[in-house]
């Protein structure tokens, strides 16, 4: 792994965690919503240095794309855009609370990656670049072919499902 | 690097945990299940590294069932949102004995 690449892993790696602390923080939605979509393309950078740039590519579609314009939407709709009157953080007891819990699962995560701390040699990673789909397309095509078919009805039901939660009774 | 990304991701993860025991708000409360599920991806890229591209797979079919989950998700709350008027989740008691 070259100098710069790493170098670029960690700005994009701050730029993560800069932007998931700001999104967390911030009061109204559509703010925190903007901050995801920040924390989404940095991710996405991410995943281009860790080999994945078809993931990298899917995550800036479906994420930054259209899971957030989504959100944004539903914000606009119901038109909550502006912070209410009535704070959005829970009492001080619930943010203790939140607080000890996060920092239990911190190190729990942390002690559970210390696990495996001799990571064996990397595989070389293919260096052609014109080939990234195929190695993915490869395998969800044969070895994963039944979970994708089933994400497929999953879709279908959540779009059925989506229609019938969110249309408007009518002379019910 | 993937020792790193998995720190990221663990960092992640929290803070979307954090959000999500710490909001009111419905829908920045599925914002932050969906930060927690892009800090999973993450350390599915970075496991990918090691153990071939199955891990890509999966970041693929974590994302479809997010997307799911977020049509649901939100068009729960807008069902919500019109039966008491606000996303607010500490003014939802029915079920508060």
């Amino acid at each position: 792994m070259s100098d710069l690449s790493r170098y670029f892993f960690y700005l994009f790696s701050l730029l993560t965690i800069g932007s998931a602390l700001a999104f967390v923080t911030r009061k109204g939605p559509v703010p925190a919503a903007l901050w995801l979509v920040n924390t989404m393309f940095a991710l996405s950078g991410l995943y281009v240095l860790l080999d994945a740039p078809f993931v990298g590519a899917v995550q800036v579609l479906v994420y930054a794309g259209a899971i957030m314009v989504v959100f944004v939407f539903v914000v606009m709709l119901l038109n909550l855009g502006r912070a209410g009157d009535r704070p959005d953080l829970r009492g001080i007891g619930g943010q203790l609370t939140a607080g000890v819990v996060g920092a239990a699962l911190l190190a729990l995560l942390l002690a559970a990656r210390r696990g495996d701390a001799v990571l064996p040699a990397l595989v070389p990673s293919s260096t052609s670049t014109s080939n990234v789909v195929e190695p993915v397309a490869q395998l969800l095509f044969t070895d994963y072919l039944l979970a994708f078919e089933l994400t497929s009805i999953v879709l279908l039901t959540a779009l059925v499902g989506a229609v019938v939660l969110a249309k408007r009774r009518t002379a019910a | 690097m993937i020792s790193e990304a998995l720190v990221v991701s663990a960092v992640l993860f929290v803070i979307g945990t954090i959000g999500v025991l710490t909001r009111k708000n419905a829908i920045v409360l599925f914002m932050c299940v969906e930060l927690m599920l892009n800090a999973v991806n993450l350390s599915f890229v970075a496991l990918s590294k090691l153990h071939g591209n199955a891990g890509q797979v999966f970041v693929i079919l974590v994302m479809t069932v997010a997307a799911a989950e977020a049509a649901i998700g939100l068009a729960l709350v807008i069902a919500v949102f019109r039966h008491f008027g606000t996303v607010d989740l500490s003014s939802l008691r029915l079920l508060k004995g």
